[in-house]
């Protein structure tokens, strides 16, 4: 412990850091592409199957899901991971916690590592909840004495000891996730991985975790490395604050600060310009009659709005043939991904003519929109007005901006618990004081 | 405690040994090792009414089968040892080597929700997978043993005993021949399925070119006794035979070539699964 006030002690260092993932589906041709591949190296030829270029982040058939990490973690420091959907911060915990290899760089870690992305990992719902502490924990890396000797701390800050012996899979789910966490919350390791886990029982169980946690960094000197989208809960627990962005750290430092950056309220990461004539289409089909060249946000500097004030944004298209009664659409998604709502014009744009180019401002009102950053991507479509509609351009991207709430009312939002949708408020009719009659 | 976390350096790179081993790390995780193969007797036999009886039926009634089908009916001759102490310790031998294969070949395949949350060494697995083959075995052992000792004192089989000390390493031997084969299929199947379909086809066609129903003695020389013989499971399980029941062939020449197999095939398991290990989330 002393020479952790002399010297900060290193427990992570991350240098370099690379992950290459494959997309589409794996299977049928990969053994063929494999066998060329492996032939191509014999001869001392190129690989056939390796895209030209390396420093996109998108490049064909791979996707670098981390692009060059180099981090370094001190001992006792409870550092937080943000950062949108994909930035990498699952990756980068899967890298640590060995699950996966990178595909470059290096890490090492210094002191015993113990990750809970996921809780209850091995759990076997025929065995008792006995047997699968046993089992957990020796999966987690105990060993059966260390665990023996801890069995009634668990069962105790578990809170199911009447229910110890009974096969789990007649628990409920917060049992479940209770005498989960309380295995993970036990072990003796100097550093914790932890990826959202403490979203899970109810709000005193999330507490009673949230203060276990601040434990294990402040009073016993551990080193914690928290991943989260739930804000609160990262001012709470971490000193440190790291923020991701595709596949990159963009900020390292203060909790405040990187919040501040995660939200957009610091430098913007919400371009407000965006060029959509070479964006990847979904089909050869798409952008061929008419394609979408240009969207742009009428903001300022970034892509935010206020919530009273509403989103508008430009978009410019090239006409190649006549479509008649254009619309647009876009389905709204959250910043955890999930989707809000569709947003559609009811009105026809216009019908085109070819070879013109078309400018249209739009404008929707967002005050039912809570404070996140949502994302979309437009499709513009042709509507017969019988019902029958076919996309005419739909560029694959993802439009992003965020909604601001300068004047919150109501209880203080929380997106895990409330969603997205502020729904309207619910109005006091009448009534008033209960005389007891008789 | 910074004594205790220098002795914990990990060092992760996009680069690894392929031969590395690390058994250290797999004998810190025995007690896992211990957990896995507890479970898998344990579940085994749930929600069943008859319970762990049927680690003693189960090989009795395949080897009462095969005793029918293929002593009543085929007429093979078992050399002068009763028919069903014959299949009775064939089938042990048999259900040890193949279970250790089938087993293993769905390692990656079928753990990856636990493989992908958390770390610890995969090699557990394969490791426990084959303690349960073993723990099989001796339970059917009893079975063979009461039998054994029935034609013993009825003076119908005369075991050699003095062979009898080589059963743990040709148990061994073929453990880890079981071991080397699974982990080379459950490596690939994470790419390509097919094999995991294939498994089940392989591991009947290689019993029967096993002598598992017959007795090697049965085969006349010719190609057909070369490919039976060059089969690295077939010395092992004579050689097993010729201890128990006294009946079967010692082959060194054969014994020889079946270790080298088993070498090399555990060396190329033991590569593949380290390839392979690191990444698997990703393709799996």
């Amino acid at each position: 412990m002393d020479s952790n006030l002399q010297n900060r002690e290193i427990a992570v260092k991350i240098s370099g850091v690379k992950k290459m993932y494959r997309l589409g589906q794996i299977g049928g041709g990969t053994l063929r592409g494999d066998l060329e591949s492996w032939w191509a190296r014999i001869r001392g030829k190129e690989d056939p199957n390796t895209l030209i270029g390396t420093d996109q982040r998108l490049m064909g058939q791979t996707f670098m899901a981390l692009n060059g990490i180099d981090l370094t973690i001190y001992k006792g420091e409870a550092v937080g991971i943000i950062g949108g959907n994909g930035a990498g911060k699952s990756t980068m915990l899967k890298l640590l916690s060995r699950v996966t290899a990178p595909t470059d760089g290096q890490i090492d870690i210094y002191g015993r590592i113990a990750s809970m992305l996921e809780v209850g990992t091995g759990f076997h719902g025929e065995l008792t909840g006995r047997e699968n502490v046993y089992m957990n924990g020796a999966i987690l890396g105990m060993t059966k004495a260390e665990i023996d000797a801890k069995m009634e701390d668990i069962i105790e800050f578990s809170e199911v000891r009447d229910f110890i012996d009974t096969p789990v899979k007649r628990y409920s789910s917060g049992m479940y996730v209770k005498l989960a966490f309380s295995v993970a919350a036990h072990l003796d390791s100097e550093i914790l991985i932890m990826d959202e886990v403490l979203a899970v029982g109810d709000m005193a169980f999330q507490k009673k975790c949230l203060n276990r946690m601040r434990d294990a960094a402040q009073k016993e000197g551990r080193t914690v490395l928290y991943v989260s989208h739930n804000m609160n809960t990262i001012r709470q627990l971490c000193d440190r604050c790291i923020v991701l962005d595709k596949g990159r750290v963009i900020f390292e430092g203060d909790v405040e600060t990187a919040i501040g950056i995660y939200s957009g309220t610091g430098i913007s990461d919400l371009p407000v310009t965006y060029d959509l004539f070479d964006t990847q289409r979904p089909s050869a089909q798409h952008g061929n009659d008419l394609r979408i060249e240009k969207l742009e946000f009428l903001a300022d500097r970034r892509a935010a709005f206020a919530r009273s004030e509403g989103v508008s944004f430009r978009i410019t298209f090239e006409a190649r043939k006549r479509i008649t009664n254009l619309k647009l659409y876009f389905v709204l998604k959250a910043s955890n991904g999930t989707t809000v709502g569709l947003v559609q014009t009811l009105d026809s744009i216009t019908d085109t003519e070819p070879g013109k180019r078309y400018t249209y401002v739009f404008f929707f009102d967002c005050s039912n929109l809570a404070e996140d950053t949502y994302c979309f991507s437009p499709d513009l479509f042709a509507d017969d007005g019988n019902g029958k509609h076919w996309s005419v351009d739909q560029p694959v991207c993802d439009i992003r901006f965020k909604i601001v709430d300068e004047h919150p009312v109501g209880l203080n939002w929380n997106l895990t618990y409330y969603g997205n949708v502020r729904l309207n408020p619910v109005t006091v009719v009448r009534g008033g004081v209960l005389h007891e009659e008789g | 405690m910074a004594n205790s976390t220098q002795n914990h350096h990990i060092h992760i790179s996009s680069r690894h040994n392929i031969l590395e081993l690390n058994l250290k790390e797999v004998w810190k995780y025995r007690d896992l090792i211990i957990l896995f193969t507890r479970r898998s007797f344990s579940l085994l036999y749930k929600q069943t009414i008859l319970g762990p009886a049927w680690v003693f039926l189960n090989p009795l009634i395949s080897s009462l089968v095969y005793a029918f089908v293929f002593g009543g009916i085929a007429g093979i001759d078992t050399d002068g040892v009763p028919t069903v102490l014959f299949y009775l310790c064939s089938n042990a031998i048999w259900i040890f080597f193949s279970s250790c294969v089938t087993r293993n070949a769905n390692t990656f395949t079928a753990n990856a929700a636990v493989f992908g949350k958390v770390y610890f060494p995969r090699l557990t697995i394969p490791v426990s997978n084959v303690l349960s083959s073993f723990i099989q075995f001796f339970v059917q052992m009893i079975l063979v043993f009461v039998f054994l000792i029935f034609y013993v004192i009825r003076g119908q089989v005369t075991p050699h005993w003095e062979f009898w000390v080589l059963i743990p390493l040709l148990l061994i031997h073929l453990g880890v021949l079981g071991l080397g084969v699974g982990v080379i299929i459950s490596s690939l199947t994470t790419k390509y399925r097919d094999l995991a379909i294939l498994v089940t086809f392989g591991i009947q066609l290689w019993m029967y070119v096993t002598p598992i129903v017959y007795p090697i003695s049965q085969i006349e020389e010719g190609v057909m006794r070369t490919i039976l013989m060059t089969n690295p499971v077939t010395a092992p399980t004579e050689m097993i035979r010729y201890a128990l029941l006294g009946q079967g062939e010692v082959l060194p020449g054969y014994m020889l070539l079946s270790a080298a197999v088993t070498v090399l095939v555990m060396t190329v398991g033991i590569m593949i699964f380290n390839k392979v290990e690191k990444t698997f989330m990703d393709t799996v």
